[in-house]
């Protein structure tokens, strides 16, 4: 016999994660504009003594609105500017709080030296690319190193379905997303990397790594791909573009 | 050596094995929105009797949470789930979603919270989730006093909306317009705001004077707007947090439609001298009044693009309604609309790309962009008789007044607002207390 407490798994807690606290200010409270608020303030003296006037103050509100929000001229405290709360001991430096997981990983050097290497693999599909739609005798071999049309299709409907667009991209930007796969046999995905990882953290560039996201997304949701059955060889790696401007667009 | 040299080029010229990488291009997806789970915000006994109190309200979390649901669902971005397919409860999925449960409900996103009463204030902790990819992509925290909750909801929603998109939200943000009761042929007019989502309604002004066109400052929570007094247009400031009003100026014959300046230091205005329409901006600095257009045609309804560099208005200087730009001291005018019927209430967006505008055609009235330059007219909208868009701080959505038409009798007429986005598809009817008309969108409060 074991002591219970020996036989218990340890509690499974996630790692803590710290909040980025903000006051939020008290700017809902609206005041009337000060003649309406003599005149309101009349209105109420005039309704006690149950006169009825020509001045309504606002109508009340269906029930889901907060009965208790008191009146703006109740509450003329000053307005302060939404502030950070420098009392959380948990609080983290402002940079490092921003970000979720993927931005920590995006801020590792590391990925800057991926993204490099990532280049020269892509310059050299590039190269490969372009030869091959050059010669004949390339052509003619295309089932030994491509995909065949039909074979692309499946994988491509496969992904359409999956792949929910983010509906609030700049549509007049670069929309382009290249990630590399590395997969099993029967489709599952080993690995899967954003090429232009670098491109995440610049200025201005925040739906970028939105539109990466919802790539991964589609990736994920499709799995197991819709791979041939034969030639692993000739697609464990693969390169799918994701471009939503032509959509987008419309 | 030589026979290295040789050896070495014979294996270079042998074929390589290797594979090229395969690429495919994937060019279509789906644009629905995405399925997203808004977890009620869980809330301890203690905080839910203490809000209870304070707020009358049995489930202060669940309230917020339905706050962000609808925001999200009003964005047509998103397509909040339905609660009762959700498996885990709210306070276990804060501290730890089971992923498996919400990606079976189709989930791909998930907000997580919880609501705390602390030291007398309202204190939210919220988490959103990547379903799919199991990790939580942010969290945060937000203290007020608890009559604010619904202004947590809207903060929550922007921040998501922000994380997915990857474009500011607009959801803590107001509407000015001018709200509208009584027969069409004897109307009180009053000015109103309320929160985007039409709750937190709040009149201005009472209803004695003719308001019209109210307008936001794009700094700060400043309005700008016309009213009659002793029969002569009066443009005024008004102050909505503390309530001040301010005469800026009386203005001769017809004024119209004063508009801030980006900066908020100027206003632009058109109004009739001599009998001539043309457009003036008054430095509210100093008050004064200078003359931006010259011409014997009626211009009108000027707008400054975001950076302050140009003004866009209409004129009818071609014969007909049609919408120009010009640089900020009145030169180099181009005319930009070049399609049939006239334009006119043209507003630059503020992301500086688009210029809405209503569009009267073969006696419909419509909603439109089009680019900067002219180029790439879209008509968003039709109806029997719209106008006045007003942009979302973010740039994505308009908010306009719709009429309807009377019938023989005179009666069922009715104003109301409606918002679009600028797919033209998420088409909604803003809900109001009253008729309401000349919406205005402020910009984001808490930024």
């Amino acid at each position: 016999m074991s002591l219970p407490f020996l036989a218990k798994k340890p509690i499974d807690l996630p790692p803590i994660v710290s909040v980025e606290l903000i006051q939020i200010s008290e700017k809902t409270n609206l005041p009337f504009a000060p003649k309406a608020k003599k005149i309101i303030e009349e209105i109420k003296k005039k309704e006690k003594e149950k006169i009825t006037s020509e001045q309504a103050p606002p109508k009340k509100v269906k029930k889901e609105k907060p009965d208790a929000i008191p009146l703006p001229d109740d509450n003329i405290e000053k307005i302060k500017e939404i502030e950070e709360k420098k009392q959380n001991p948990e609080k983290l430096d402002e940079k490092i709080k921003q970000v979720s997981e993927f931005e920590k990983k995006e801020l590792f050097d590391p990925n800057n030296i991926a993204a490099l290497i990532d280049k020269s693999k892509e310059e050299f599909a590039e190269t490969t690319q372009k030869t091959s739609k050059v010669t004949q005798s390339q052509d003619k071999n295309a089932d030994a190193f491509g995909l065949t049309l039909s074979e692309e299709d499946a994988l491509k409907a496969q992904i359409f379905g999956c792949w929910s667009i983010p509906l609030g991209l700049p549509y007049n930007e670069n929309l382009l997303v290249r990630i590399k796969l590395q997969l099993k046999p029967d489709g599952t995905v080993i690995k899967s990397e954003i090429l232009d990882h670098a491109r995440m953290n610049k200025p201005g560039q925040g739906f970028y790594k939105v539109l990466a996201e919802s790539a991964l997304r589609a990736i994920t949701m499709c799995q197991p791909l819709r791979v041939p059955t034969k030639g692993y060889e000739r697609w464990k790696d693969l390169q799918l573009n994701f471009d939503a401007r032509e959509m987008l667009e419309g | 050596m030589r026979y290295f040299k040789v050896i070495l080029i014979l294996l270079l010229l042998i074929p390589s094995k290797a594979f090229a990488l395969i690429e495919v291009d994937i060019t279509r997806g789906n644009l629905n929105p995405l399925p997203i789970a808004v977890s009620p915000l869980s809330l301890d006994a203690n905080s839910k009797t203490e809000f209870k109190k304070i707020l009358n309200k049995d489930d202060i979390g669940s309230e917020i949470s339905k706050v962000v649901e609808n925001n999200l669902r009003a964005s047509g971005l998103f397509n909040p789930l339905d609660k009762d397919a959700f498996l885990q409860k709210p306070d276990i999925a804060h501290l730890k979603p089971r992923f498996e449960d919400w990606s079976l409900i189709k989930a791909q996103a998930l907000i997580t919270g919880k609501v705390i009463f602390q030291d007398e204030k309202l204190r939210v902790e919220f988490r959103l989730w990547d379903v799919l990819a199991g990790k939580e992509m942010m969290a945060l925290a937000f203290t007020t006093v608890p009559s604010n909750w619904r202004r947590v909801g809207h903060i929550i929603t922007d921040k998501v909306y922000e994380r997915l998109t990857g474009e500011k939200g607009y959801f803590d943000t107001r509407i000015i317009y001018v709200s509208e009761e009584g027969p069409k042929t004897k109307r009180i007019k009053k000015l109103a705001i309320m929160d985007q989502d039409g709750f937190n309604t709040k009149y201005l002004t009472l209803g004695n004077e003719l308001v019209l066109t109210p307008r936001f400052n794009p700094t700060n929570q400043m309005v700008t707007y016309l009213s009659y007094f002793r029969n002569l247009p009066r443009v005024y400031l008004l102050d909505i947090e503390t309530g001040i009003q301010e005469v800026v100026g009386d203005f001769p014959g017809m004024t119209f439609a004063p508009r801030f300046s980006p900066d908020g230091k100027k206003i632009i205005m058109s109004f009739a001298k001599d009998g001539n329409s043309d457009i003036y901006t008054m430095d509210l600095e100093n008050r004064i009044v200078e003359r931006i257009t010259n011409h014997p045609s009626i211009d009108t309804s000027p707008s400054y693009s975001p950076d302050g560099k140009y003004i866009c208005f209409n004129s009818d200087r071609s014969g007909y309604q049609q919408i120009y730009i010009m640089k900020s001291d009145g030169s180099n005018v181009k005319r930009i609309s070049f399609g049939k019927g006239l334009y006119g209430t043209p507003v630059w967006s503020p992301r500086g790309d688009l210029i809405a505008f209503t569009k009267l055609h073969k006696g419909k009235f419509y909603i439109g962009v089009m680019r900067t330059d002219g180029s790439g007219e879209r008509l968003l909208t039709e109806n029997y008789y719209q106008e006045a868009p007003s942009w979302s701080p973010n740039g994505r959505v308009l908010i306009f007044y719709r009429e309807t038409k009377t019938d023989s009798e005179g009666k069922g007429f009715s104003a109301k607002l409606w918002s679009i986005d600028l797919t033209g598809y998420n088409e909604r009817l803003v809900n109001t207390e009253s008729d309401a008309s000349d919406p205005s969108w402020s910009s984001l409060l808490s930024n």
